[in-house]
């Protein structure tokens, strides 16, 4: 199964040269690792020359190239909401090659962009023009063909986009668990459409909708937060693994959504 | 097997090499071009024992598909030191005691490297996020991060 | 910036105060090497026509190997050999049998069954390592699944599975007596009858690996001469050479060995498989080969530090003395003996801690299950049963309403202290080490407890002699397989007395093979200062009274120190570990499962190269000098 490595101009040639045993090469953190250990799922790499780097307001959203790294998010004026989000990937050389358009396929216990990309409703536009809200994506992320080659994410208000990674190793380690929260109307003390996303709490990135429900009209008391916190894991689909069990997650979930929220009182 | 020639610069000299394709990087660099500074701690991304800069920023040698490196600008350790002189990095983590058994080293000190070059002034929780991508199993970090703060001092002219 | 502080106040006249180098900051020989990337590790030799090796490895626990189908990764490109358990001349070893400790219990390679995951079925040899990679992935394995083990108490049930039928029971067999190595010192159950307290506790040390960033790694290569050169980044290089020399049935004359530089080690390098392997590569292809763990690998297969179970039991005065400690330990040393029944003699010797308590008995048990194999780490045999040790003092103290500080000073060793294993105490700085913590952490203790000395007040009276002594007969091989012993703690039942003042018999592991070799008891610790100007001569042969006649090789000055239980009565003589490991399991009650039909590696008779003198190993070679 020899490798084969397939370079094309254009990003709508590599991604129809996409196939069963291709992959598209975004910074390749985590296709190279794949292939270093001999991953038998695929034997060609498709590479585009047009690599989209490129961070630009448009409209009522932020346009992201799927190319831009997290370092390039980091050095973009217009991503400040996101800068603590990209911070928390990887070391700075991880950080310098993996992609936003990577993470967005990064299984779990990786994909933190992901989740906050989850919670701010982006979405995200493929090669062949189609455009798909980050929820639909998502679930269908496992049967995808095809190359994303931007996300757009809406525009939130000073201080509505809050994110947290846990982590057992400082100061870096992947994700037991992260959790991002867009919290419209914050700031007047009745919250509006919240959305909150957790990662690593299953297969992909995923929406607590009950908790959002639970938090819809409310403020962000101590009393008025807990009947979210009650219902913060309904619809999660946390697993054992090598850094926490499923209970193990499901007993801090709420204890972690309940610092994000209250901005670390306690 | 059909081989991909590339070609780059490799620590100041023009490189050219054949590649088996899907090669990574690291590979290339120790087999192919026979600079075997770098070292292979984990090819997945964890250990930074393979870090090199490309263009100037630190990239992981190990993850980085060989074929992307066409006409780019690497540097490694064995180019860090000028002639007979080391570079005031090697100097400091060899009066520090910041080595052990060396696996992490070279690695260490192109991570330490790309931040000295962009920030000459860094404070010690910058050099701690520099290296954070960086394991060393022998040290305990406190003598590298040292060292490296000696080192910006003494190249800025101040002392440590 | 670390600093070291020397506290030359202390145990001043101990010492000449002329020291050159502690102390100093001083630049490593290496570290030239290290900045400039220049140091060769093993896997910075170069070699045209490198060939990679690589393992296929068990998925399961524990299985037994119906067929292993090799044809299509045989095909597969770049292959240039597949190799198997068939491949290697003498295909079971222990890791100590260089110095003839334990039986040989442990493939290079697995033939009838695994009994660990991850452990090495076959192996490929490619071009390229993505190619063998690939291959591994076309090897066809035909498991049938048995029940598994993890746990080392289940592990020592009756209807636990057998893991390693070299080991019926599960256990290592201690002294070709018991399924535990034991300590008795005193009579912990008299004691507890009367102490005012009795505290138990549990503690349990997951493994740990050592997680070195280079991973475990050789290159070997023919040379000329028939000569295979192996470059490996081994902690123990001359184990390895005769590992490998033993496992490849090969004069070790044959092996050129070089290490030396290793990229990080603490314990997980000493295994001797990588080298082996690799050698076995070369000689088959007779080109050069790299073996070498992935992180994967490192981390799945790697022996880690075995995980450990102890259970201690204190009886207390209401004063805070301890008068009675005893332990209950269990060390999962994964589905092979490795180091870890050495390691309990070594920590068994270390029993009670700093400490000194009259009444002292311990059993502990070194388990077989279906579990990676353990090896050495740093602090190996002593690790976590000084942490449970020092967790249980602070629960003492805890339950006696005392500083736990005090409570240490008050219970600690002191020069001339008899400890359990039979020797006094010297060099003792507990008391010190206690008094400096305390002052450092401005914890503050009683003016008596500052004015403690590790040197006044050892050995006085009971606490320099050897007690009178309650022995059993407990946990004798294969009783508890055959479900006529429960409990795994010291008896509650003694059977014999040994007579107060009897030190024991001595058991050395292995008899002294050179007179050069023997360890002189007066040289060692810190009091060299003064006796460099004496010059003392070597203490002349006084065997304690009542003492059968030591062994022929066993050195004078060491008869004293038995690590081991004295016997339960001072007849029985036969010292164990005398003689090389017979060839067939000693007697047990399951007899080992005769080997299958197929197994054809099973050496008949004992290998024979490299020296052949009775009762020494047959792969240690060359004289040793000082
Ligand atoms: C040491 C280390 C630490 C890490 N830490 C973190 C962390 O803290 N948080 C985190 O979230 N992740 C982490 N990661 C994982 C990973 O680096 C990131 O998820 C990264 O964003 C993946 O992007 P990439 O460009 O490297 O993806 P690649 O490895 O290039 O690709 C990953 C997958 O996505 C597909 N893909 C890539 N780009 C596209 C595209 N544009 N269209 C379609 N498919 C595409 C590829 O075919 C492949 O299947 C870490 C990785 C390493 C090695
Ligand atoms: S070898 Fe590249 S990060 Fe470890
Ligand atoms: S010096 Fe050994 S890993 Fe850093």
């Amino acid at each position: 199964m020899t490798l084969a490595v397939e370079t094309y101009p254009t990003l709508r040639e590599a991604a129809q040269a996409l196939g069963d045993r291709a992959r598209y090469l975004g910074g390749g953190t985590l296709l190279m690792r794949a292939v270093n250990y001999g991953d038998q799922s695929f034997d060609r790499i498709v590479r585009s020359r047009e690599v989209d780097r490129t961070v630009r307001s448009e409209g009522q959203g932020i346009r992201i190239g799927a190319g831009a790294t997290m370092a390039d998010v980091l050095a973009s004026r217009d991503l400040i909401a996101l800068h603590s989000v990209a911070r928390i990937v990887g070391g700075p050389a991880v950080r310098n090659m993996a992609t936003v358009g990577g993470n967005l396929f990064a299984a779990s216990p990786y994909g933190d962009f992901a989740t906050a990309l989850l919670a701010l409703d982006a979405t995200v536009q493929m090669a062949d023009g189609q455009n798909l809200p980050m929820e639909s994506f998502l679930s269908g992320r496992a049967r995808m063909r095809g190359i994303v080659a931007s996300v757009t994410v809406p525009r939130v208000g000073e201080g509505e986009f809050r994110f947290a990674k846990v982590s057992r190793i400082k100061p870096k380690g992947v994700s037991m668990m992260s959790l991002a929260a867009v919290l419209p109307g914050v700031g007047s003390g009745r919250l509006g459409d919240v959305r909150i996303a957790f990662g690593t709490m299953g297969p992909t990135p995923l929406r607590a909708k009950a908790a959002e429900q639970a938090l819809r009209g409310r403020g962000l008391t101590d009393a008025e937060i807990e009947p979210a916190l009650k219902v913060c894991c309904d619809g999660l689909q946390p697993a054992d693994d090598e850094l926490a069990t499923e209970w193990y997650r499901r007993e801090v979930a709420p204890v972690h959504l309940k610092r994000l929220l209250l901005g670390g009182r306690r | 097997m059909a081989r991909t020639p590339l070609t780059f610069t490799l620590n100041d000299a023009e490189t050219g090499v054949f590649v088996v394709p899907g090669s990574n990087l690291l590979d290339v660099l120790r087999r192919g071009a026979g600079d075997l500074t770098p070292k292979q701690g984990c090819a997945q991304g964890t250990c930074g024992s393979c870090t090199v800069l490309i263009d100037g920023v630190p990239h992981l040698s190990c993850l980085t598909l060989a074929e992307t490196v066409e006409g780019r600008r690497i540097d490694t350790t064995g180019g860090l030191a000028g002639g007979p002189d080391l570079h005031p990095l090697q100097q400091a983590v060899m009066e520090g005691f910041a080595a052990q058994c060396g696996f992490c080293t070279a690695g260490m000190l192109m991570a330490a490297k790309a931040l000295l070059d962009r920030t000459p002034n860094p404070t010690r929780d910058e050099v701690i996020e520099a290296i954070s991508g960086n394991l060393c199993r022998c040290t305990g970090y406190e003598p590298i991060v040292d060292a490296i703060l000696t080192a910006s001092a003494r190249m800025q002219g101040r002392t440590a | 910036m670390s600093s070291t502080e020397f506290r030359k106040d202390l145990f001043a006249d101990e010492r000449d105060d002329t020291l050159k180098e502690i102390g100093k900051p001083t630049i490593r020989q290496d570290i030239l090497g290290h900045v400039t990337g220049r140091t060769k590790y093993f896997d910075d030799h170069l070699f045209d026509g490198l060939l990679h090796m690589r393992a296929v490895r068990s998925p399961h626990h524990h299985a037994r190997i119906r067929r292993i189908d090799t044809e299509a990764a045989a095909r597969m490109p770049g292959v240039r050999r597949v190799v198997t358990a068939k491949d290697v001349p003498v295909n079971l070893n222990t890791l100590l049998s260089l110095i003839n400790f334990g039986r040989d219990d442990e493939p290079l390679c697995a033939h009838d069954k695994v009994r660990f995951l991850g452990e090495t079925v076959a192996w490929i040899i490619a071009d390229t390592e993505r190619e063998a990679r690939d291959a591994v992935a076309q090897v066809r394995v035909d498991y049938e699944p048995l029940p598994h083990v993890l746990d080392v108490e289940e592990a020592l049930k009756p209807d636990a599975p057998v893991v390693n039928e070299v080991y019926p029971n599960n256990t290592f067999d201690y002294h070709g007596k018991y399924d535990h190595q034991k300590l008795r010192f005193g009579d912990v159950n008299a004691a507890f009858a009367r102490a005012d307290h009795v505290i138990e506790a549990e503690y349990q040390m997951s493994p740990i690996e050592q997680a070195p960033i280079e991973t475990c790694g050789a290159i070997a290569a023919p040379e000329q001469n028939g000569r295979f050169v192996c470059h490996t980044n081994t902690q123990a290089l001359f184990f390895s050479l005769g590992t490998t020399a033993k496992l490849l049935d090969t004069p070790s004359s044959r092996l050129h060995f070089i290490g030396g530089t290793a990229g990080g080690g603490f314990g997980g390098k000493v295994d001797s498989i990588v080298e082996p392997t690799a050698v076995l590569g070369a000689m088959l292809t007779g080109r050069p080969v790299k073996f070498a763990w992935d992180r994967y690998e490192e981390m799945q297969v790697g022996a880690p530090r075995g995980g450990e179970r102890w259970r201690i039991k204190d009886g207390v005065m209401r004063d805070g003395t301890i008068i009675a400690r005893e332990f209950t330990g269990f060390f999962d040393s994964g589905a092979y003996m490795r180091l870890s029944p050495y390691a309990i003699i070594k920590g068994t010797g270390h029993l009670p801690g700093p400490y000194s308590i009259p009444n002292v008995a311990s059993n502990v048990y070194c388990v077989v299950a279906n579990r990676t194999p353990a090896t050495a780490m740093r602090g190996f045999g002593i690790t976590a049963v000084d942490f449970s040790i020092e967790c249980h003092m602070d629960r003492v103290a805890e339950a006696v309403g005392m500083n736990p500080i005090e409570l240490r000073i008050l219970n600690a060793y002191r020069d001339g202290d008899m400890k359990a294993h039979r020797r006094k105490a010297k060099n003792t700085a507990l008391i010190e080490c206690c008094q400096v913590a305390a002052g450092k952490a401005g914890w503050s203790i009683s003016a008596d407890a500052m004015a403690q000395s590790s040197l006044r007040g050892g050995g006085l009276g009971e606490r320099g002699a050897i007690p009178e002594t309650a022995t059993d007969e407990e946990g004798r091989i294969g009783e508890r397989r055959a479900g006529r012993t429960r409990d795994t703690a010291p008896s509650r039942q003694p059977t014999g007395r040994v007579p107060a003042g009897h030190a024991g018999q001595a058991v050395t592991a292995a008899p002294v093979q050179n007179p050069d070799m023997e360890i002189e008891i007066e040289r060692i610790g810190h009091r060299i200062a003064a006796q460099q100007g004496a010059a003392p001569a070597p203490r002349a042969p006084q065997p304690p009274a009542g003492q059968p006649t030591p062994p022929r090789a066993a050195p004078p000055a060491a008869a004293p120190q038995s690590s081991y239980a004295p016997p339960p009565s001072p007849q029985a003589t036969a010292p164990t570990y005398q003689q090389p490991p017979a060839p067939t399991p000693p007697p047990a009650p399951t007899p080992p499962t005769p080997p299958a039909a197929s197994e054809p590696y099973k050496p008949e008779q004992p290998f024979s190269r490299g020296v052949n003198r009775p009762g020494t190993s047959r792969f240690l070679s060359g004289t040793r000098r000082r």
